[in-house]
């Protein structure tokens, strides 16, 4: 019921607006309006054009004033420092020609209406203006591009020896994570036909590898802060995105192709929660590729902590083999023995389980 | 929808009754399978528009979870059927056809085909003064293959498994693995088909507008008088000609992945419990292709609204464009320029960051162009005596968009800079105020300028007022305040961010960007209902009716097949001659002869009138009752 009265009254107020509509092009029929080229209408939009130009760079002023901190995220790391200044650098120039030429564009419109007996000036080009106008914004844009390639081929270049490398790997729709591990500190390989989610190898982790029996793969990303961290970062079966905001930190995992990422993180979760004054704040990944379904959802918290607590973390966690003991038997008998004990596993109790 | 459909082929229908006799053909050959260029044009038109309302509500419908992520859709069941859960909310995974098909239908169906396609169609052959295309089939047969792909791709939005829904991008290998989501299934099949066919489509267009460009000007019109509006055109084919072709090779080889076993985009992928053997392939190289297009593409779409811009500024203003030859040379380096920077797509892709330096390079190179168009268009408004026609505002605010989504662009362009924006809400405010909303408003601009020359009748400007202010600020509260969420670090293609305290702040902007965006889509219904209206009861057009100096104004009033009854008109200067000092009235049309103007001729065209008479044309005089 409630329905029908509805669509009734949208159906009459298209109707009403129909009338009014047919009534204003009578009048304008009877008045002769339709006939002439311009109107008083021309005066109504030359109006409306500057209104709409003081409104607009009313709201933009006003939002972008007040609402800073919410829109602007809190930097945590040493090249973020870089982008960030590049962003406002370009800011400053775009803000400014960006402002420049609306006002212009508006104004223009309001200024120079159509006045009868009025002739507009004959001016088809002026070519120092052009070439004014062409040198110019090369120039500025060439000073952002050597601002920009600075950041850039800093933070590309490559990661020191002793920086921390961590793997992350996305996967649908999440992200798992695996340390190199405190005895030998290497990665140990891996091969994507290796990946057993079942049995819990969900890394594909090779244990014919002696580099493997240490690695552990916890269920956050914990890093250091003032260390430099390198992210190995790779995905296991569509495109993923690693985005971390704080870090201003973005880079793809490709199936096939791992990527890199360095960054020295300059503030512990801890110091952030101080400076937000949010005690319940935490760093994240977020995925930034279309990956499917659950896209949205892919979060894995992040811990940055004081170099030392760090340590201590790092030297607690169970090794991924000591969970997973059953992949033991898959371990070449010769190095059986070499594997129990890089993966810090309790002979007695592994014998007592057997 | 599909009443939508049924109801526009009656339109047409109707129309067809209306000037029949201007016409040979029986009711087949005129109105459906026609060649002329012009019935052609208006099924372009016809179609877009029908696309255009698509990919809108499309829009709308995700627009509508973000800004209202609580809302009860329900009501929504009927049309969307199990696409809503049993708890009222949107599918995830319909969230990401919709994202995907509003892209796709948008960029390719809308903005290439309702944009080149109609006024590449329209106005080539009425300006540059030519009886038809150069092959009036071909032309036939892109719009058919056009329809055949729209046809398909329609047909793939019904489907059980849902339609593509791997971003328009359909990067692989989301977009190759059926296992990966649903719409990775036959919708994705379908999808390639259907893009397939809509390149042939395109192709055969391209080339059509290349060669009658080239071959079908009439006497005089050299490529120096040339509208901007054509060389714009003419220019976009270029690019189309050059780059679609590549689009074709990479959908062909991901086909080949997808369905024979290869593995060209494929390696190392563990899913659903299973190793696949694809072993070698690379999901860059697709990116590569997909952008070697994709980048181009564009300006296929941004282009030939700057060229109808163009027209209808100086038109409007009363005055010549200000610098010609640099709007020329401006559309002429953008057009080479934008196939040297796709990689700008792809710097935090994965591919070596050496390559990121010189494509920021290049990408930033591209602005300097952009600028000078800006400032030739600020400088043709300056002192002139400016009439708004709707399709003037329409231009206006595409001048107004041009400049703040290129800005933007400088930031994007900027590797460092894009590592933090990448795939945030930040570069979706960019394209969809530079190349969405810019060229929406080109088209339109082009729709109310060129409509009393499509249909004989004139728009209700009034209307066409209340739709451009309506459009005008609804798509500024659209996408402007997506520049702050995607500053704030907000992924695209985000179903909700309910997740994420972080993002969860800016639930007030969303919703206020749902509700511009269900104005603005409102405020299209007005433009429908004068665009059909008009058509049959709009004000009968006179001969010129904007005062315009281009040759489409000498043709009667609705033009016959072969546009011009009698000897097509010569071409004698350029056609921005307006407001010229001495001159009887503020324009002088490109057929006029310099002999006939002795009072407001420059001295160096005076020398021309010698010339003119060895042509031994007589000047068409247009019948003004007709």
């Amino acid at each position: 019921m409630f329905e029908v009265i509805i669509a009734i009254g949208a159906i009459l107020l298209l109707v009403i607006l129909f009338m009014l509509f047919r009534i204003g092009t009578l009048v304008n029929v009877v008045k002769g309006t339709d006939k002439k080229i311009v109107g008083t209408s021309n005066k109504v939009n030359a109006v409306l054009m500057l209104l709409f130009m003081v409104g607009s760079f009313g709201l933009f002023f006003w939002y972008s004033w007040v609402y800073f901190d919410d829109y602007t995220v809190p930097l945590a790391s040493e090249h973020g420092a870089a982008i960030d200044s590049t962003f406002w650098i370009t800011m400053a120039a775009t803000g400014f020609i960006f402002i420049l030429t609306n006002v212009l564009l508006f104004y223009f419109s309001y200024r120079y209406q159509h006045k009868e007996g009025r002739v507009a000036t004959f001016y088809p080009d002026n070519t120092k203006l052009e070439i004014l106008w062409t040198v110019v914004p090369a120039i500025v844009l060439a000073a952002l591009v050597f601002t920009g390639l600075r950041a850039w081929n800093d933070i590309t270049s490559p990661a020191s020896a002793d920086a921390e490398v961590v793997e992350v790997m996305g996967y649908q729709f999440a992200w798992a994570v695996r340390y190199p591990g405190v005895k030998d500190n290497q990665l140990g390989n891996y091969d994507y036909r290796l990946i057993n989610d079942r049995e819990g190898n969900p890394f594909g982790i090779d244990v014919t590898d002696e580099n493997s029996y240490d690695d552990f793969a916890p269920l956050e990303l914990h890093i250091p802060k003032g260390k430099e961290v390198l992210l190995s970062i790779r995905a296991r079966d569509v495109l993923h995105s690693v985005f971390i905001p704080h870090f201003r930190l973005k880079m793809d995992a490709v199936p096939g192709m791992p990527t890199h990422f360095k960054f020295t993180a300059t503030k512990s979760t801890q110091d952030m929660r101080a400076e937000l004054g949010d005690p319940e704040f935490d760093y994240f990944i977020t995925c930034t590729e279309i990956c499917g379904r659950g896209h949205f959802s892919m979060k894995l918290k992040v811990i940055v902590d004081e170099p030392e607590d760090y340590e201590a973390w790092k030297a607690e966690q169970p090794t991924w083999l000591k969970l997973n003991p059953d992949f033991l038997e898959k371990v070449p008998a010769d190095k059986r023995e070499l594997a129990i004990i890089k993966a810090g596993i309790d002979k007695e109790e592994l014998e007592a389980s057997l | 929808m599909a009443t939508a459909d049924i109801h526009i082929t009656e339109e047409t229908h109707h129309d067809g009754h209306e000037h029949d006799h201007d016409h040979h053909g029986n009711f087949w050959t005129t109105y459906v399978f026609s060649t002329d260029h012009k019935m052609i044009a208006k099924q372009f038109l016809i179609s877009g528009i029908f696309w255009a309302l698509i990919g809108g509500i499309l829009s709308v419908i995700f627009r509508l979870q973000l800004g209202f992520p609580e809302a009860q859709l329900d009501w929504l069941k009927p049309v969307l059927g199990e696409w809503i859960t049993p708890e009222g909310k949107l599918d995830p995974e319909f969230y990401l056809a919709l994202v995907t098909m509003h892209g796709t239908i948008m960029v390719f169906f809308v903005l290439t085909a309702g944009l080149s396609g109609t006024f590449a169609n329209f106005l080539i052959p009425l300006q540059i003064g030519a009886r038809d295309m150069a092959s009036g089939f071909m032309n036939m047969l892109s719009y058919w293959f056009f329809f055949v792909s729209s046809v398909i791709m329609f047909t793939s939005l019904f489907i059980e498994t849902g339609p593509a829904s791997g971003g328009w991008v359909i990067y692989p290998p989301l977009s190759a693995l059926p296992q990966a989501m649903n719409g990775s299934g036959l919708g994705m099949t379908l999808w390639l088909v259907a893009m397939a066919l809509f390149i042939v489509s395109s192709l055969l267009g391209g080339i059509n507008y290349i060669a009658t460009v080239i071959n079908l000007r009439t006497k005089g019109m050299s490529f120096s008088k040339l509208p901007l509006s054509i060389w714009a055109l003419f220019l976009t084919a270029v690019i189309g000609l050059l780059s679609f072709p590549v689009l074709f090779a990479a959908a062909l080889l991901l086909i080949f992945d997808r369905s024979f076993g290869t593995s060209f985009y494929l390696s190392d992928i563990y899913i659903n419990g299973e190793a696949l053997p694809n072993q070698g392939g690379s999901p860059v190289l697709f990116q590569h292709l997909f952008w070697f297009l994709g980048h181009p593409e564009v300006y296929i779409v941004l282009l030939p609204a700057l060229g109808i811009t163009s027209e209808v500024i100086a038109t409007n203003s009363r005055k010549p464009i200000f610098g010609y030859k640099a709007m020329v040379g401006s559309i002429l380096f953008i057009a080479i320029l934008s196939f040297v920077v796709w990689a700008h797509h792809m710097f935090v892709s994965g591919m070596n960051p050496f390559l990121g330096s010189v494509f920021m390079l290049l990408t930033l190179i591209i602005a300097v162009p952009s600028a000078v168009k800006v400032f030739n268009y600020l400088t043709t408004l300056w002192r002139g005596n400016l009439r708004f026609t709707p399709a003037m505002l329409f231009s206006i605010g595409l001048v107004s968009f041009f400049i703040s989504g290129g800005l933007t662009g400088i930031f994007l362009g900027n590797s460092a800079i894009d590592i933090q924006l990448h795939d945030t809400y930040f570069v979706v405010a960019h394209f969809h105020l530079v190349m969405g909303s810019a060229s929406f408003f080109g088209m339109l601009a082009g729709i109310y300028h060129w409509f009393p020359k499509m249909f004989g009748r004139m728009m209700d400007a009034k209307l066409g007022y209340i739709h451009f202010w309506l459009t005008f600020v609804g798509v500024y509260m659209v996408f402007f305040p997506m520049h702050y969420i995607g500053i704030a670090g907000y992924p695209r293609r985000y179903y909700s961010f309910t997740n994420y305290d972080v993002f969860n702040s800016f639930s007030d902007l969303n919703m206020l960007v749902s509700i511009a965006a269900i104005v603005t889509l409102a405020a299209q219904f007005i433009f429908l209902f004068n665009f059909f209206y008009s058509m049959f009861r709009g004000r009968r057009a006179s001969a010129n009716p904007w005062q315009s100096n281009t040759l489409e104004w000498t043709t009667p009033i609705e033009p016959g097949h072969g546009n011009w009854p009698g000897e097509i008109p010569t071409v004698y200067r350029w056609p921005y001659d307006y407001s010229k000092p001495g001159a009887k009235e503020d324009f002088i049309p490109q057929h006029i002869p310099f002999s006939m103007t002795p009072e407001s001729n420059l001295p160096h065209e005076n020398d021309l009138i010698k010339l003119e008479g060895d042509n031994d044309v007589e000047v068409v005089k247009v019948d003004e009752k007709k």
